[in-house]
């Protein structure tokens, strides 16, 4: 019969089923970072445990990391502990540590994928919900709590139901201008941010073959976004050219049997899925978020939503709360919004292309003036890469401030934060309140290039128009 | 490792209304700079009840009516946002024992079963029965009935669902799944090996 991938990966990687029903399940790659393990491996130690796989699990540090202050002590003591405690634990347990000395730190689910640890046919957790970045390869990727990051460490198998699978298909051509975080935006859109509770998503289509890894991780990052609990594409030779000579892809002999294994799991034409949803690719406009959820998002040409003018009393409610937070003005065009800060990096848009897509546009042009605007790639390699084609001379000179890896302004749980009301267009990809760093903050989720748009011009802009893409 | 059986739990309970409650309104991202979940539930809906200066705001958890209450009420897509931990961890370090929404985010859910915190669901006309009843006499004890899958409060039961393996779990003191993955160590090898990539 045939099969989807998830039913295969997910059968591949079943130990046996508990006593409730739910499934035994590998996951085969752990991921940890500062914020999420300290917790687990105290559990672990409170136990009296040990890590079943050490060699299975790999470690950096992103959430708290200064991105201006690359010397330690951090000036914020707190920090300094969370830092030190994942040094320790990673040491005390035999877990590679990707710190910043070795050049590789960065986003946890950017630096998977560059080292070539994320590979197509594999289970990933990690204690952070944008895990399911990692499907873009191909590989059922959960995000998790603390309490299963300890029993992913101590035997490295969680406890979990099957999901559904819902494939949405995004055919047709991308218009000018219209980037991948505009598919997934569209997406969340359209299907609601709690349209994807039970189901993994499949996304597929020509836009999904035609798109790079990086286009495609975007789009998985935000799947949980959409409320589904993981989100992949299909393996295919772009899957594979980008893993290929990887620190940690399988090299010779090992590389044709693995490539020929990966294909094995891609699913099988005429599949069955619980659901199928189809998207027309000129539907999807350069789209930005004006309200407190992800899927609170319009074209760049539509006005904000005006609250008396639905008749659904959840929604009402929904628009008022958002409205009254973002201090925005129902009906007005969300075009010609005043912004205070630009924030470009995270780890849905925070890699190479990103910024390479950026620098191309805002190459002698200028931040506007009194707007604050921050370029934060998401990995040291990353940061690297750019470096050397120059695209943080070309930032910097534009009025960008390139920073040190990390998550930075995405959550701010580093210093990067919003300073009271202030407006920001913002790559990353939540819009919750306070999300930023200020309890009264308020973010706006587009693409970079919009992003970048929105710095030249010092408002929302539609970037088509002030870089001229077509 | 033995768990208790979570077949009811009761107490009095709060609303905190609205729909689409994010965990970084559960516990703000920057109370997670910590390395145990020790203290966190001091910092539970933070942003939404304290002033920036720490004083109180109006919020349903500053109302003197329902201090000590053990049951958390809210409406759609509780939970929704991150995977962090850190949300449930400060409910139940709040003093919540069980929450009670229309529906939940799938992994908050996940989390808080771990936890042995369970979280019923229920029709938004019934969640308003509790409001007004608890609104009414903030004594009002709630009784959520996980083995019966309904919840009691001043005379009335409305039905209530926990999705079966949760329902299950809780009931039979299997919600902290460590145990019985540990048992399972030999099977996990087995299956490993199939696995090219997990070979040290
Ligand atoms: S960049 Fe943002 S969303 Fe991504 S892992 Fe960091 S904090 Fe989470």
């Amino acid at each position: 019969m045939p099969k989807s991938l998830f039913e295969k990966v997910w059968s591949a990687h079943t130990a046996r089923t508990l006593a409730n029903g739910q499934t035994q399940l590998i996951i085969g790659t752990h991921l940890i970072h500062e914020v999420t393990s300290p917790q687990a491996f105290g559990m672990l130690r409170d136990l009296g445990l040990k890590v079943l796989m050490p060699h299975r699990t790999f470690a950096t540090v992103d959430h708290i990391v200064p991105t201006d202050q690359l010397v330690e002590p951090y000036s914020d003591p707190l920090a300094q502990a969370m830092m030190d405690e994942l040094r320790k634990n990673c040491a005390e347990f035999g877990i590679t540590f990707f710190d910043r000395a070795t050049g590789k730190q960065g986003i946890v689910h950017i630096v998977g994928p560059e080292q070539g640890i994320t590979q197509p046919g594999t289970t990933i957790a990690c204690g952070d919900s944008h895990t399911s970045t990692h499907g873009a390869f191909g590989a059922i990727a959960f995000g998790i709590g603390t309490s299963q990051v300890r029993d992913v460490l101590a035997t490295q198998t969680m406890a979990l139901g099957a999901l559904k699978v819902r494939r949405i298909q995004v055919n047709g051509k991308l218009r000018p201008g219209v980037y991948a975080k505009d598919v997934i935006l569209h997406i969340i859109r359209v299907l609601g941010v709690n349209g994807g509770t039970g189901y993994a998503y499949e996304y597929a289509g020509s836009v999904f073959d035609g798109f790079t890894m990086e286009e495609r991780m975007t789009v998985c990052n935000m799947s949980i976004e959409g409320g589904a609990r993981a989100g992949y594409v299909n393996p295919d030779e772009t899957t594979f050219a980008y893993l290929k000579g990887r620190p940690y892809s399988p090299k010779g002999a090992d590389w044709d049997a693995a490539v020929t294994r990966w294909k094995s799991f891609a699913s099988d034409p005429g599949c069955r899925y619980d659901d199928v949803v189809k998207i027309d690719a000129a539907d999807i406009a350069p789209t930005v978020t004006w309200g407190i959820n992800p899927g609170q998002g319009i074209s760049i040409a539509e006005s904000i939503p005006d609250p008396t003018k639905t008749t659904s009393v959840d929604e009402k409610a929904g628009i008022e709360e958002a409205l009254a937070y973002m201090k925005l003005k129902p009906g007005a065009p969300i075009k010609g919004t005043k912004i205070n800060v630009a924030f470009l990096g995270s780890c849905t848009n925070g890699r190479l292309s990103d910024f390479q897509e950026v620098a191309k546009y805002i190459k002698g042009r200028k931040v506007a003036p009194g707007i604050k605007a921050i370029a934060v790639p998401g990995s040291q390699i990353v940061a690297l890469q750019c470096e050397k084609l120059g695209l943080d001379k070309i930032l910097s000179e534009a009025g960008f401030e390139w920073r040190a890896a990390g998550c930075s302004m995405c959550l701010a749980m580093n210093p990067d934060k919003l300073i009271g009301d202030q407006l920001c267009a913002s790559s990353s990809n939540r819009n919750f309140k306070g999300r930023q760093g200020s309890t009264t903050g308020r973010t706006l989720l587009m693409s970079p290039v919009m992003v970048a748009a929105a710095a030249v011009t010092g408002s929302v802009a539609d970037a088509r128009e002030v870089f001229a893409v077509n | 490792m033995a768990l208790a059986k979570i077949t009811s739990v009761s107490g009095r309970a709060v609303t905190v209304p609205g729909n689409d409650i994010d965990t970084d309104r559960i516990i703000p991202a920057r109370f997670m700079k910590c390395v145990t979940f020790d203290g966190l539930g001091e910092f539970l809906f933070y942003d939404v009840r304290k002033n920036a200066d720490g004083t109180d705001r109006v919020h349903p958890l500053n109302d003197a009516r329902f201090k000590g209450a053990t049951i958390l009420i809210s409406g759609a897509n509780f939970g929704c946002g991150s995977s962090r931990e850190h949300a449930p961890q400060a409910i139940q370090k709040y003093g919540f024992k069980a929450v009670i929404a229309e529906n939940f985010a799938e992994i908050f859910f996940g989390n808080s079963v771990t936890l042995g915190i369970p979280c019923a669901c229920a029709k938004r006309e019934d969640i308003a029965k509790i409001s007004a009843a608890i609104e009414k006499d903030p004594q009002t004890e709630v009784v959520i009935d996980v083995a019966k899958q309904e919840i009691r409060f001043g005379g009335q039961t409305i039905p209530a669902t926990f999705r079966e393996t949760a329902r299950d779990a809780l009931v039979n003191g299997r919600w902290d799944a460590i145990g019985e993955l540990l048992d399972g160590i030999p099977a996990v090898k087995e299956t490993a090996k199939k696995l090219p990539y997990l070979a040290a």
